[in-house]
């Protein structure tokens, strides 16, 4: 059992952990760009940012889960090579995931008992507990070491996997978006744990984008921004203003010099939602009490942080999640019971979030999955052949009218480049000239000129009288293209105006959760 | 005539639930280090055969019972190297492996088709024998089935109290746990294939040696995939399959029972009773049933690279 | 060397020269290992396989008999494979088979006086309803997301035979039976008919036309691509609309009645009357078959007729060398040995 359990000794006044110039770069994209950074020790240090920041990959290059392009890591003055995991464990440092690495079939005592360091062959249960519920009263982490870790609430596996790594003798944990699984109250002990951590001499990295938290408990502050440091501010010294400013830059707008589209405001709704809610995906945030209309002719885009509730409100509206409360209407219709099949043949299109896990089959050909997504339009004789030449000649026809060259139509689908597979989705769901289109982050990780293509695109048929629904995470995105805007927090829509009503502040703010601006 | 049938049923139950339990505790322990093994019914022939072999060729049914074990964890690390190391389908491998199980126990056993030997001599537990209300035969039995519950316990203590155990049933769930916290993935599910080999083999040597004192080719009469029905339908756990086997073992003997009482019930009807219990059972627990098999199972791991 | 292969395979002959190729490849390593298990058992492996060669394929009646061995074992192939396209394992082709057969004995020992034209397409349809019921049984359990398939059909497997002793042994079982229990005999029209004089029968016709069927309903039609779809990622084809579920239980439906078919034809052609434990595990080889041929139709009819080569082989040995049919066991299993090690060259796409 490890020996300095009473805390972490607090040797010299140099920093605990220093990153000098770390760069990583992953395929087109610079996760992080030269980046200091200083952990002192018994300090509380925030790393606030927007998704995409830089934030996670800096910190799992500190664990050892990535490696940098360039930079040194120093731990108590010293260079350290972190190749794995197990060095950073080695080094003790501890990091607590989004996702969760207990295994939930196995109890408190067994999760924590594997990071050990020092297991015996036959482990003394009896003691073990002890300690576990020893440490636990210490720094406020209660739980029973012999429950199973399923029947746990997130909120008590999150403290399970704090107590591994204190058990396994961590001086340094580093948190990733740890409160985004949370209730506000779990919130409230969360930071309790971390002062009690801070004064036996731990430092606490943690990541999150919602400021309101990182003014609660923080001692330094430190911004990043595409992959670069924007500032480090102490507590004392930072106001929401300031951090709001270093996290979201104002940039040119979009360059999209198509004409304005004169919504008619009388026409009747593609899309209404009333106080619809759902179930979430694993790990998220379900929609609560949604109303929403969206009219011929109009963009309607969502701002929000990844995970509260984008993807659940488009599934919804897609027919793959149920309502299980509220009523939706669909081109005038109740489609509360619609299936998947049925709402997309009314003339709904979609773009998903992840084009080969969500939209394509990967092996097959671009003319497979085109075919696939016009179901019954190429079937001859009772579905006993199919007309591959129609669906050749739409494919054609479709990449034609949206100027995106020729096809590859043999191609599988797991071959083409993310802009390619982008042109074949938005070729295949807009060639079917729907008439509400819901699209997830339609340009994440495209090219510049693929990115710009889609967004043509988007206007384009908003122009010509189709409904879109635009989720991004890009505000200048969102800007740009939405006739309104939407933010959505924690499954709810926190407010709603016209891109021109509400700056970036604001839209900043309510993303990030912080009070009302 | 019922008291005759209520001991004819335990003492039934005993004998033929203890080939079901060694062979459903060693499916247990791959099982819950993440493989799925439908070769036990090759597994199984293969230890009925070498262990009746090795008996009539020595006369020493200890030795045949120890060939069988390890002839039986040997043939299983096929099934482990094709699975483990090769990342081959497990079902396949499983089935692969019962076919060769199937074809050479009859090449093992064809010569020895129809001798008779001496086999596992029965022992009474003194004491309790001498109740006035037990017959001579009721509490005699081998050596193996008196070692048959301890060893579940045996194996029970090994998965759920020791550090290799915990190393196990971790890989079971998930590899990439066990990985992340430094455990050797791939040792560990030999070790746990060989274990599961042995048990399976030295359930072949009892139906041999100790049941049927003669060797016939398929002799096991899918006993190997009642054993895979078994694991499920004690939910992975080793004391649990004690009653399931006694169960099951019970299903097995009643039809003899009542065949041999002359009463109408179809054999066949009662002999189904393992599968559709099995299937019944997995339809009721099918939402809590998906938390108790291992989490892993089945699914071909191909390591951190 | 792979990369080189890989780069050969142009046009659609290369891509037949090899797959050719690597299914001789495999042949001879597992005839090797066989014969290495031959010589340990003390035979002559060079006389065994001698004698193989001349009494199954030599001569006409041994062809025939390679032939009519062939013909269940290719329909439970096709009853593994049609369901492998949506990535669902079949592993109940048994079971299947078996409830083909017992509700086409049924139909034929109730309904003895009608004419032939009528008998055997109306046992045609019970076979296959018989054995498609039993699937699908496993479908709806498996759509549902209660029990996962490979389990249930694999249970099921062992339920099916139960079931056909009970009545066979029960109140099927015939008066005038020999040494063991059987049903009544099939009436004369109640028999599948035979081509010419030997004992190949319409059995074939069906095997032939189920796996044309096969092969066009799954790369030709619009079915075949939403199957393959879900089979290629069902989260896509939940969003494109397919009925995921829906398709799990037809489809499963379908291939138990093609593996019922088999079971039918087996008692209907060969037997004349429903006898208890009739296969020899013709379900487990039609998964190895299909299995083996990745689910290509030319790939499963090569492998159909190699194991009912070795199949005829067994009892050729058994009967001129003394060794026991189940030894073919050794032989399937060095085959699946070898394809399941994944040497280099058997690499293939996952179609």
């Amino acid at each position: 059992m490890p020996k300095t359990l009473g805390g972490v000794d607090s040797t010299d006044g140099g920093p605990l952990i220093s990153l000098r110039g770390i760069s990583k770069r992953f395929g087109s994209v610079q996760a992080n760009d030269a980046v200091d950074l200083d952990i002192r020790r018994g300090e509380i240090h925030a790393l606030l940012g927007e998704n995409g920041a830089g934030k996670s990959t800096l910190m799992k290059i500190l664990y050892g889960f990535y490696h940098a392009d360039q930079g040194e890591i120093l731990v108590d003055g010293k260079p350290e090579a972190i190749r794995s995991p197990l060095d950073a464990r080695r080094l003790r440092i501890g990091m607590v995931f989004q996702t969760f690495t207990l295994v939930p079939a196995l109890t408190v005592a067994e999760n924590i008992s594997l990071y050990l360091p020092d297991l015996p062959r036959i482990p003394r249960r009896r003691k073990i507990a002890e300690r576990i519920r020893e440490v636990s009263a210490r720094y406020g982490l209660d739980v029973d070491p012999e429950a199973l870790v399923r029947d746990l609430c997130i909120g008590d596996q999150q403290k399970v996997e704090v107590l591994k790594l204190l058990l396994a003798d961590a001086r340094m944990l580093i948190f990733d978006e740890a409160t985004r699984v949370l209730a506000p109250h779990e919130i409230e002990s969360l930071f309790d744990v971390f002062g009690k951590l801070r004064a036996s001499g731990y430092s606490i990295v943690f990541i999150t984008h919602k400021m309101r938290e990182v003014l609660a408990c923080a001692d330094r502050i430190t911004v990043m921004r595409r992959g670069r440091v924007a500032g480090t501010l102490s507590r004392g010294a930072a106001t929401e203003k300031d951090l709001v400013a270093l996290m979201f830059e104002a940039a040119a707008p979009i360059d999209v010099s198509l004409p304005e589209c004169q919504q008619d405001e009388a026409a009747a709704p593609l899309l209404e939602l009333h106080r619809v809610t759902s179930k979430a995906h694993a790990g998220q945030t379900g929609v609560k009490d949604i109303d929403l209309t969206l009219r011929p002719g109009e963009i309607v885009g969502v701002a929000g942080v990844s995970g509260n509730g984008q993807r659940e409100l488009a599934d919804v509206i897609l027919g793959l999640l149920p309502c299980q409360a509220g009523r939706k209407v669909l081109f005038g219709e109740d489609a509360t019971r619609w299936s998947a099949g049925r709402i997309r043949r009314s003339g709904v299109g979609f773009i998903p979030e992840e084009p080969l896990a969500m939209g394509a089959v990967p092996w097959m050909t671009l003319l497979q999955n085109a075919a696939l997504g016009n179901l019954g339009k190429y079937s001859r004789r009772g579905g006993l052949t199919m007309d591959w030449a129609a669906a050749r000649a739409d494919v054609e026809h479709s990449y034609a009218a949206l100027g995106f060259g020729e096809p590859a139509v043999y191609a599988q689908a797991r071959t083409l480049s993310g802009g390619n597979l982008q042109r074949a989705v938005l070729a295949r769901e807009l060639g079917r000239q729907p008439r509400l289109v819901v699209a997830s982050y339609p340009t994440r990780g495209l090219d510049v000129v693929s990115a710009t293509s889609a967004r043509r695109l988007l206007i384009a048929i908003r122009n010509e009288g189709a409904g879109v629904l635009l989720v991004s995470e890009d505000l200048d995105e969102l800007y740009g293209l939405s006739d309104r805007l939407i933010v959505l927090f924690d499954g709810r829509i926190v407010r709603t105006a016209a891109p021109n009503g509400i700056c970036r502040e604001e839209i900043g703010h309510l993303m990030t959760g912080s009070c009302d601006a | 005539m019922t008291w005759t049938l209520i001991r004819g049923v335990a003492s039934g139950c005993i004998l033929f639930g203890v080939p079901l339990l060694y062979a459903t505790l060693g499916e247990v322990i791959g099982q819950r280090a993440g493989m799925v093994n439908l070769g036990l019914e090759g597994i199984l022939l293969v230890g009925a055969s070498v262990g009746f072999a090795v008996t009539a060729e020595t006369g020493n049914p200890f030795l045949g019972v120890a060939m069988a074990m390890l002839a039986g964890g040997v043939f299983n690390l096929l099934y482990a190297y094709l699975v483990v190391t090769r990342r081959a389908n497990q079902l396949a491998s499983g089935l692969a492996l019962m076919f060769l199980g199937i074809g050479l126990s009859a090449l093992i056993g064809k010569a020895y088709i129809g001798k008779r030997i001496v086999g596992l001599a029965r022992y009474q537990i003194p004491g309790l024998a001498q109740l006035p209300w037990v017959t001579k035969t009721m509490f005699s039995y081998d050596v193996l089935v008196y070692l048959s519950v301890p060893v579940a316990v045996v194996v029970w203590w090994a998965l759920f109290r020791t550090r290799w155990g915990l190393s196990l049933r971790t890989v079971g769930e998930s590899p990439t746990a066990a990985y992340a916290a430094g455990r050797r993935v791939d040792l560990l599910r030999y070790q746990a294939q060989f274990l599961n080999g042995c048990l399976a083999g030295l359930a072949g040597a009892h139906l041999s040696l100790a049941l049927a004192m003669a060797w016939t080719e398929g002799m096991t009469g899918g006993r190997g995939f009642i054993a895979v029905a078994l694991v499920i339908f004690s939910r992975w756990h080793p004391l649990r399959a004690i009653v399931g086997a006694v169960l099951f073992g019970g299903a097995v003997t009643l039809q003899l029972q009542l065949q041999a009482q002359g009463t109408r019930i179809s054999p066949f009807l009662l002999n189904m009773i393992p599968y559709v219990l099995t299937l019944g059972v997995l339809v009721l627990w099918a939402g809590s049933r998906r938390s108790a098999a291992p989490g892993g199972l089945g699914r071909v791991y191909y390591g951190e690279d | 060397m792979r990369s080189a292969l890989a780069g050969a395979a142009g046009g659609a002959r290369r891509v037949w020269a090899l797959a050719a190729a690597r299914y001789a490849i495999i042949l001879v390593i597992a005839l090797a290992a066989y014969a290495a298990v031959l010589l340990v058992a003390g035979k002559d492996p060079i006389k065994a396989y001698v004698d193989i060669v001349n009494i199954t394929l030599g001569t006409s009646n041994g062809l025939s008999e390679v032939i009519v061995r062939m013909i269940p074992l290719l329909l439970t192939a096709i009853a593994v494979a049609l369901p492998s396209r949506l990535g669902l394992i079949n592993v109940g082709g048994e079971g299947q088979l078996y409830m083909g057969a017992w509700l086409a004995t049924w139909g034929a020992i109730t309904f003895t006086s009608l004419p032939a034209g009528v008998f055997i397409p109306l046992l045609v349809v019970l076979g296959f309803v018989g054995g498609g019921s039993w699937a699908a049984i496993a479908g709806l359990l498996r759509a549902k997301g209660w029990v996962n398939e490979t389990i249930s059909t694999l249970l099921m497997n062992y339920i099916a035979p139960l079931i056909v002793g009970y009545f066979v042994y029960g109140t099927w079982r015939s008066a005038d039976s020999s040494a063991y229990p059987q049903s009544a005999a099939f009436p004369a029209a109640a028999r599948l008919p035979r081509f010419g004089d030997t004992r190949i029968h319409l059995g074939l016709l069906l095997a032939l036309v189920a796996l044309a069927a096969y092969w066009f309903v799954v790369y030709r039609t619009e079915w075949g691509l939403k199957m393959r779809a879900i089979g290629g990622n069902p989260e896509a084809a939940r969003r494109l609309g397919i009925r995921v579920g829906l398709t799990m239980v037809v489809v499963l439906f379908v291939a138990g009645g093609v593996a019922g078919l088999a079971g039918m034809a087996e008692v209907s052609a060969l037997y004349g009357r429903l006898r208890a434990g009739f296969s020899p595990g013709y379900g487990f080889v039609g998964f190895m078959i299909s299995w083996l041929a990745g689910g290509s139709p030319l790939g499963m009819l090569a492998m159909s007729f190699l194991l009912a080569v070795v199949f005829s082989g067994g009892s050729v040995l058994q009967l001129t060398q003394g060794v026991p049919f189940a030894a073919v066991n050794v032989l399937m299993a060095i085959i699946l040995f070898v394809v399941l090690v994944q040497p280099h060259f058997w690499k293939r796409r996952k179609a």
